[in-house]
């Protein structure tokens, strides 16, 4: 198990530079890779970057879009982060933000007249429950049964896909939406206020930024000292007298509740709608962000905006440069296991 | 619903298409038990799946020869079991996330690489897949012909496979030494046996099995390639070995059971049972979750699995 370190109290600026620079290090490692790729198939690494980089910052308008990729970005991470220090190997991310998106829709849709200041805190709550369960699940599982996490919450996803798929196709479906797989629009007064004219950014970031905060608050409390008890030996924790069982199953509702409110996110702030693909490749994008940002909230910040600008700019780069926007899953996965061996490229250069 | 059209040749073609849907389960699930006899867990199967599908189609369609195909999808899945190796016994990381590692390395790799080459075209480039070979004399045996000996050279293969592996597993010098590195690292160290180098070769045998796996999904079913295509079976392949208790002969029921799984929903759509075809879809992942769930509380892990080795103890 890898070991993962506390959150430091004071500042602690020396410390501080030695986790920045192994994870800067693995990002320039793998864009280098991608870079790589791209010359061995003729294509020209500079082009392809430059258009990443306009699509991502070239602009207000495209820097705001990062921030509003960034979003579930940074709730996830959170979600991701608080289930990898407990040991609990949550990968069911997407099927959990899908969940959290169905339930927070629905109370939209039952209380369609009944006024925002009710509905939106009704539906945030929702989205929690609906992520929690779903997570709960495979907590549940791995406590009473052993079934590995990792397994049970990636077949969630699935069917979590297909749940949506059914949904957006089949009950809920927009008669007027041209055959899409899509549900109907939501209230207009439920929809989140937006900053600025003509971007998608809206207050569910600052949504975000207050899961920072009570992350960080969670990693001081006794509930955050005993999951990182569990996550560091469930031995240890066993003969401390802590219930192992019952922490994995909170700690399992806590993670898919989290990863719920990014649905909320979703459908309030951005989409308005269900639509199937509302969360395509975010669960993957979560891991990668989480230990990127080295499972601390703040450094989850630094990550979540690094692969939003990836993501968005990858978007760019495919329309403006032709070049895939699978270079940018690539860069994902070369980061995880360039993050992984640090420890080793460090140690071999320190003997 | 249309009752009349479940006949014995629809039964028979349900029992055939799930022999053939849990082929590359199997071969997956065969690689993956020697992984884990030898203490790993290698989550990054989905991944090396894909990269051999991809592989897989690449070969095939450059040389023209599906078995170059086979080939190349078993030399990319070696060369992921190696990345593995690497990870789970060089740099000692925690195996689950550098599975996952692998698994979107592999996810996204596939489709560039693919995207590279072809670009993007309405209409997707498409192979001749392994043509069917009926066993002569045993495929005219009423039932039991067209079941188990009308399919392709690949799903043949797989079901050798599986008396192949039990024998090198329990009667060979190999598999005693994989048996005793996942039990027992250190008593098997003192007694000489290479710990490292059994577990790269185990990890190397591995990623050849999903790469071979990954490749029938292009060259023995599909006939083409799609991103993800394998859609969730490098984990349902972990699963079945969970189910079969790392035995090669419960290996096979485990992947038949997803087999029929499929194999039952795809025939359920075609008869137009008033169940939504998304919800038939959930079908073969919920049965991996219920299987998972009835297997897992009794199973015994290998005593060092998914534990790095440290050579006289953790430093």
């Amino acid at each position: 198990m890898t070991a993962i370190p506390k959150p430091t109290k004071t500042i602690d600026w020396r410390g501080l530079a030695a986790r920045i620079w192994p994870a800067a290090l693995a990002v320039g490692l793998a864009l280098l890779f991608g870079a790589l790729l791209l010359l061995a198939s003729g294509r020209n690494p500079i082009e392809a970057y430059t258009a990443l980089l306009q699509g991502a910052f070239g602009s207000p308008a495209r820097l705001a879009e990062t921030f509003v990729k960034m979003t579930p970005f940074l709730i996830l991470a959170i979600s991701v982060s608080v289930s990898f220090r407990c040991g609990f190997w949550n990968i069911g991310a997407e099927g959990q933000l899908i969940l959290g998106a169905i339930a927070s829709f629905s109370v939209a849709l039952l209380l369609k007249s009944w006024p925002a200041v009710v509905v939106l805190p009704l539906s945030l709550l929702a989205s929690v429950v609906g992520g929690a369960l779903w997570s709960g699940i495979a907590g549940v599982l791995k406590a009473r049964f052993n079934a590995n996490e990792v397994i049970t919450t990636s077949m969630l996803n699935f069917i979590a896909v297909y749940l949506l798929a059914y949904i957006v196709n089949g009950p809920l479906k927009d008669p007027e939406g041209f055959n899409f797989p899509q549900s109907s629009l939501i209230a207009e007064a439920f929809q989140l206020p937006r900053f600025l004219a003509g971007s998608r950014l809206n207050i569910a970031f600052l949504v975000a930024l207050v899961l920072v905060v009570v992350a960080l608050l969670f990693w001081r409390s006794t509930l955050g000292f005993r999951t990182e008890i569990v996550g560091a030996s469930r031995r240890v924790a066993t003969h401390v007298g802590l219930n192992v069982n019952r922490t994995v199953i909170l700690v399992a509702l806590i993670t898919g509740g989290v990863a719920g409110i990014a649905g909320w996110g979703e459908i309030f702030g951005i989409h308005y709608r269900l639509i199937d693909a509302i969360a395509v490749g975010m669960g993957s994008l979560a891991v990668v962000v989480a230990l990127l940002g080295d499972l601390h909230p703040l450094g989850m910040v630094v990550s979540a905006f690094l692969f939003a600008a990836l993501v968005v700019g990858g978007n760019a780069m495919e329309r403006g440069a032709g070049v895939p926007f699978a270079l940018v899953d690539v860069i994902q996965g070369s980061i995880i296991l360039l993050v992984l061996a640090r420890a080793y490229i460090f140690r071999g250069r320190r003997s | 619903m249309n009752l009349d059209l479940i006949t014995s040749t629809f039964i028979i073609g349900v029992l055939a298409a799930s022999l053939r849907l849990a082929t590359p389960i199997l071969l997956a699930a065969l690689g993956e038990m020697f992984v884990e006899r030898a203490g790993i867990l290698n989550l990054g199967i989905e991944g090396t799946m894909l990269i051999g599908a991809l592989s897989g189609f690449l070969g095939a369609y450059w040389t023209g020869n599906l078995w170059a195909g086979v080939l190349a999808g078993m030399l990319a899945g070696i060369l992921f079991g190696l990345l593995m190796g690497f990870m789970s016994i060089t740099v000692k990381a925690n195996q689950v996330v550098a599975g996952l590692g692998i698994t979107i390395l592999g996810g996204g790799l596939s489709t560039l690489l693919f995207r590279l080459a072809f670009g993007l075209r309405t209409t997707p480039p498409t192979l001749d897949i392994f043509p069917t070979l009926p066993i002569p004399l045993l495929s005219r045996i009423p039932w039991i012909g067209p079941i188990l000996f009308e399919h392709n050279v690949l799903v043949y293969l797989a079901l050798a496979l599986v008396p192949v592996a039990s024998l090198v597993l329990y009667r060979t010098h190999f598999g005693l030494k994989v048996r005793a590195v996942g039990e027992s690292p250190d008593a098997a160290d003192t007694r000489g046996i290479r710990v490292e180098l059994i577990r790269y070769l185990c990890l190397m045998i591995g990623g050849a099995m999903a790469g071979i796996g990954g490749s029938y999904l292009v060259l023995g079913s599909l006939g083409l390639f799609w991103t993800q295509m394998t859609a969730g079976r490098g984990f349902i392949a972990v699963a079945v070995v969970v189910f079969s208790k790392w035995d090669p002969a419960r290996a096979l029921l485990g992947a038949w059971v997803f087999g029929l799984a499929s194999a039952v929903q795809i025939s359920l759509q075609t008869l137009s049972v008033p169940i939504p075809s998304e919800i038939l879809l959930m079908l073969p992942y919920i049965i991996t979750v219920i299987v998972l769930v009835g297997v897992s509380r009794r199973a015994e892990f290998p005593g060092a699995f998914a534990v790095p080795y440290y050579r006289g103890g953790k430093e």
